[in-house]
């Protein structure tokens, strides 16, 4: 058993012969951990009862008769940001340091009902702010793949989790292609659902019109059972939907079995700043559905290329009012200074990092009165533009593709100084959580770069609901 | 062009310190960051007056303000997390 290579749906097959126990994974996991979390930092913390939660797993599926879950035993790292009752969870934030959930989020509830069990937390980019886990407060993770390079953000201690064998498959969230970026940095499978169709009780909030949860996982099909396992409507969060209903139009409309699948490159959307090691991976990929029977056809999205503007207004905007709960008066960090209005500032000028402090000001900026229509609402009507141009296309093309990201891992440091080469970077994947569209990134293959081999991902959009079809077209990319 | 000083003002008002040395890096960057999202003033808004055509899943959600749990539950998990308390209150400075 090669822990590293291990996937959920080969794992529960192991525990249903009863050739592994979940305690053997566990045990497993927790040995990559101890030789490699040292250097690669993907877990803030490993829980001490990781191990007693595998033996209940074992002593569950011993009684019960061969009902059992896929997920049951199974163990999953959780990003620092989505609560777990009785456990910490900080947000990889300093004003946050000793904060103990208390309750559990709704994806976690429904995980513990499934019977996976926990390994640890990890880390991220401090309240999912970055692409490139060097935003955390507790250190950067490193690349399992190159361990100079990054392994992309926010939830790059999840992606790292997962690719360095210490957990079969993670939580991430995912609101400007944090699931997406780092899954595809580190050679993973990673979904962001369609708006709505995982519910968000529990998760911190960050950017709300756009935050979704997502799985990281090392096979499309475990990506699908963790999806199917969390999904669904919860009366705790009201922005979420019936997944399912949805979902059943759907599987009726494109019967995947017998049809050919009809995806859409925007290639004016890709003429500038890519590496060309993600260009040739791209037209191979494509070549290699075309010989499977995949139709191609070439689409325009007028507006695509003002996602990322809109998304840096929109994003910075809803942080600069989601953040204002950190007060140092009801939980977490506190800080004393002169008067009460002192210590709000103290407290929140110590405990938030640099990246945070930068976005909170900037959406006060573009909230302000005198430029909140310049800013704030031009956004968001071409928001409805961007969403336009989408449903349009989706009347052609069943789904769309392009690179997860311009370019393979970058560099630890490489973008850190400079905030706007780093916002660049999530160029293919903001579209998606502006028009709330579902979002599949799998791998593709790899590139070599000095000695090292760095993985590289593809990205599969497609209309509200549509999941099922982009993991269709994710297994035949990634089989 | 942001000035420091608008850095301060910005900062103040969203309850954030900042320190003298950091104002310069802040304002470079904000320049950058809005030049960059400026780019969208060129953009000519051909569905301002359809944007129900999108948004036909743009619903309010109401929930029966009924079954509250029973009283003092959550109490003392939540105020264990308070950073100073008293008793069953979070202490907080004098403002008045």
């Amino acid at each position: 058993m090669d822990i590293k290579k291990l996937t959920i749906t080969e794992a529960a097959s192991l525990l249903s012969k009863g050739e592994v126990s979940s305690q053997d994974l566990v045990k497993a996991c927790i040995s990559e951990i101890e030789k490699k979390n040292k250097d690669i930092n993907a877990y803030l913390e490993v829980f001490d009862d990781a191990l007693a939660q595998a033996k209940m797993a074992d002593e569950t599926r011993k009684k019960g008769n061969n009902s059992a879950s896929t997920l049951l035993g199974i163990p999953l790292a959780i990003k620092d940001n989505i609560l777990i009752e009785g456990r910490k969870a900080s947000a990889a934030s300093k004003i946050l340091e000793n904060y103990v959930a208390t309750y559990d989020a709704t994806v976690i509830k429904k995980l513990k009902n499934s019977g996976a069990l926990f390994i640890g937390r990890t880390n991220m980019d401090e309240f999912a702010m970055g692409g490139s886990t060097e935003n955390s407060a507790y250190g950067i993770t490193k690349n399992p793949y190159d361990e100079t390079r990054v392994p992309g953000g926010s939830s790059g201690g999840s992606a790292a989790a997962v690719a360095m064998g210490g957990a079969l498959g993670a939580l991430g969230t995912d609101t400007g292609g944090s699931v997406r970026q780092p899954a595809s940095f580190c050679g993973l499978v990673g979904l962001k659902p369609t708006y709505g169709a995982i519910s968000r009780h529990g998760i911190m909030a960050m950017g709300s019109s756009l935050d979704q949860v997502g799985p990281m996982t090392k096979s499309v099909s475990d990506c699908e059972i963790i999806y199917d396992f969390i999904k669904g409507r919860d009366p705790l969060d009201s922005t979420s939907i019936e997944a399912d209903t949805g979902s059943t139009k759907v599987s009726d409309l494109f019967d995947t079995s017998n049809k050919k699948h009809t995806i859409g490159i925007p290639w004016h959307f890709m003429e500038k700043g890519l590496d060309e090691s993600v260009v040739n991976n791209f037209k191979e990929i494509i070549k290699k559905l075309e010989s499977e029977g995949v139709v191609f056809k070439e689409i325009t999205l007028p507006s695509i290329k003002y996602s990322l503007p809109t998304y840096y207004i929109l994003m910075p905007a809803e942080v600069s009012s989601n953040l204002n709960r950190y007060d140092g008066v009801r939980y977490g960090f506190h800080k004393d200074g002169l008067s009460g209005i002192d210590d709000y500032l103290e407290t929140r000028g110590e405990g938030f990092g640099a990246e945070v402090r930068r976005r909170i000001i900037l959406g006060t900026y573009v909230l302000s009165a005198g430029y909140y229509d310049a800013y704030y609402n031009k956004a968001i009507a071409v928001r409805e533009e961007i969403k336009s141009d989408f449903k349009q296309a989706f009347s052609e093309v069943d789904a769309i593709m392009t690179p997860t990201s311009p370019t393979p891992a970058f560099k630890i440091g490489e973008k850190s100084n400079d905030p706007l080469t780093m916002y660049l970077s999530d160029i293919f994947t903001t579209p998606a959580n502006v028009a709330g569209i579902p979002a599949l990134s799998v791998p593709s293959g790899f590139t070599e770069v000095n000695g090292s081999k760095l993985p590289l991902g593809i990205q599969v959009m497609g209309k509200n609901h549509s999941e099922k079809i982009l993991f269709e077209i994710g297994k035949k990319i990634f089989p | 062009m942001i000035s420091p000083d608008d850095i301060k003002k910005i900062a103040t008002l969203a309850r954030l310190y900042v320190e003298e040395k950091e104002l310069e890096k802040l304002s470079s960057d904000l320049e950058s960051i809005l030049g960059y999202v400026s780019e969208l003033e060129s953009l000519e808004i051909k569905h301002q007056n359809k944007s129900s055509e999108n948004s036909e899943n743009l619903i309010n959600i109401m929930r029966e303000d009924s079954e509250p749990h029973e009283s003092g539950k959550y109490t003392e998990s939540i105020l264990k997390q308070a950073p100073r308390r008293k008793e069953n209150y979070v202490v907080v400075k004098k403002i008045l």
